[in-house]
């Protein structure tokens, strides 16, 4: 249990002359829920980019499981274990709940080279769908267009897609943000449920949300992590508290 | 809008195009309006046609503008060996044999559609529209070029394919394969549109960064997608040539791939009738329009433009949503 299932080496990433990512080293633990914080703009969501794909670093490496992956294609990362959700809710607004979470179901069986048979009645595909939107609390909107549901009801469904392709590690960029007070509720009670069975990492801006939750906690400013520790040394630490000094989101 | 009221309507609609697109020719061509199945073949080709190009266009959401090339690949996969059966030469190739037309057709369509598409869906949005449009246009000169099948001036086709049981000479025969066909493709798509390959098109269609979060490499069924795509198209041709015994490099002109993508998106691209429905009502504007100018374009040219601004999902779409609510209220 106390092996590292990321590990991040040295990984830098800028933009122009402006520094992202600055040397950043991060281990994830198998099983353990590792918040992400940092103030607006330390390069929060360019690290998470860089960790399922969508990003490529400049310079050093990430492991995952033993495996260097750094640099390549998005859904590589997706096919070996990690799955994210957005910052900016994405998910199939066109199509339904369950159409969402059964192309996530899909996705993570393999290939899709099916041109007959009907989806929609294809159990292998239907009742897990179900099952994940039940998960998050949402199987009495599985035929709902995704378009039609509320915001928090998205990120949600966001988190059963991440779900549905059963991945080792979890990468939830800012899942709260937009969200009333007993929806962060709800999702933090669904979030809660997925220890120990799933690793998390978690960006938040939400603090009640992070000391909830995590287990370690990670602090990011400027691109550099400057603290890494549990949710007690990391309250104590003065770096930590002099870089939110005059921050008023926690 | 509730998938079951959807559904509904959708079946009716077919029973309505199904009775419709054998009746009507019938009549008419036994009650001596022999002409009327000459626009009734055209419609039904054309509705192939745009059939195909919505397998990309309104399934995937990738505007192709270079689809009249597999009309006209296909249509020359007819006139070619059936000019080297008649002059000689090229004894590969050179026949008469409607299958062998027909293999040629759908072969050549499917390497010109692969080798076109591992290009193109490199690229999105206008720039897949030009790159796709000039690989159209690459082939449309290449045909001009080629002296020997008339160039410019066309080929005529002396002999129609031969095939078993149907005779294509005859204009009824001809018709009852071309109806035959449609049915078939657009059963073919309905289908893939419920498949796991459908569903895969739609997510990259909707939301492609997601689907690579979820772990799909859409390229691949995209590529598949556009290669089907350009086979019927190309299937389209092969009907083409047989039926208008004429062919020239003028059919696959980059105005004729409008002309296709004008048939899907103002009869509704991604919904099952909509390519055959905006066919009927090309051929029918074409037909009326062209009575009283020969810049007949305009009024379409506007009509599509009130479509695209006013018609979500196009007429087919307006169609589904007649009288029923599509807003579901928050419960």
């Amino acid at each position: 249990m106390t092996s590292p299932i990321l590990e991040v080496h040295n990984l830098c990433k800028s933009f122009g002359g402006v520094v992202a990512t600055d040397n950043v080293n991060l281990q994830v633990t198998e099983g353990e829920i590792h918040a992400l914080i940092g103030p607006n703009g330390a390069g929060k969501t360019t690290l998470i980019s860089q960790l399922s794909g969508l990003l490529t670093p400049d310079s050093g490496s990430i492991f995952f499981q033993g495996n260097d992956i750094t640099g390549l294609p998005p859904y590589r990362f997706s096919q070996a274990g990690l799955a994210r959700s957005f910052q900016i809710t994405s998910v199939f607004q066109e199509l339904s709940l369950q159409d969402n979470v059964a192309l996530a179901v899909q996705a993570h069986a393999g290939h899709a080279f099916r041109f007959w048979r009907n989806a929609r009645k294809d159990q292998a595909l239907q009742k897990p769908a179900l099952d994940y939107l039940s998960r998050v609390g949402l199987a009495d909107r599985a035929d709902w267009l995704a378009s039609e549901v509320s915001h928090g009801e998205r990120r949600q469904l966001e988190i059963a897609m991440a779900l549905a392709t059963d991945p080792v590690l979890l990468l939830l960029d800012e899942p709260m943000a937009g969200m009333g007070k007993d929806e962060s509720a709800e999702l933090i009670d669904i979030l809660n449920r997925l220890r120990g069975t799933k690793t998390l990492l978690l960006i938040e801006h939400d603090m009640d949300a992070v000391f909830a939750l995590a287990d370690r906690i990670s602090v990011l400013v400027y691109g550099k992590v400057i603290a890494s520790g549990t949710p007690a040394e990391i309250k104590s630490d003065t770096r930590v508290r002099n870089a939110y000094l005059g921050e008023d989101d926690n | 809008m509730n998938p079951a009221l959807k559904n509904t309507s959708t079946a009716w609609l077919s029973v309505v195009m199904v009775v419709l697109l054998a009746a009507v020719p019938y009549v008419l061509y036994v009650s001596g309006n022999t002409f009327w199945l000459d626009i009734f073949t055209r419609l039904v080709i054309l509705a192939i046609a745009a059939c195909g190009l919505n397998l990309i266009l309104g399934l995937g959401g990738l505007v192709s503008f270079g689809h009249a090339a597999y009309i006209g690949i296909g249509a020359y996969a007819v006139g070619i060996p059936a000019y080297h059966e008649t002059y000689g030469g090229l004894d590969a190739i050179a026949s008469y044999n409607g299958f062998v037309h027909l293999g040629l057709a759908l072969l050549t369509s499917a390497v010109f559609a692969f080798i076109t598409g591992v290009i193109s869906l490199r690229t999105r949005g206008v720039n897949f529209i030009m790159i796709t449009m000039a690989f159209g246009q690459m082939m449309f000169y290449a045909i001009v070029s080629l002296e020997t099948y008339g160039g410019d001036d066309g080929l005529t086709i002396d002999l129609r394919s031969e095939l078993p049981l149907i005779n294509l000479d005859s204009p009824l025969s001809l018709y009852g394969l071309c109806y035959v066909s449609l049915l078939v493709i657009v059963f073919f798509t309905y289908r893939i549109r419920h498949s796991r390959f459908g569903l895969t098109l739609q997510g990259a269609k909707s939301n492609e960064e997601r689907m690579n979060a979820i772990g799909v490499n859409c390229y691949k069924y995209q590529l598949t997608a556009f290669v089907l795509s350009g086979v019927v198209c190309g299937y389209a041709g092969f009907l083409l040539g047989n039926f208008t015994t004429f062919i020239s490099p003028e059919m696959m002109d980059w105005t004729r791939s409008g002309e296709i993508m004008f048939m899907v998106i103002l009869g509704g691209a991604a919904t099952l009738w909509g390519p055959v429905i905006g066919a009927i009502i090309f051929i029918v504007l074409e037909f009326v329009l062209s009575e009283y100018t020969v810049y007949w374009h305009l009024p379409f040219g506007l009509l599509l433009i009130f479509s695209v601004l006013f018609l979500r999902g196009g007429v087919t779409g307006a169609l589904h949503r007649l009288g029923k609510p599509a807003v579901r209220s928050q419960s």
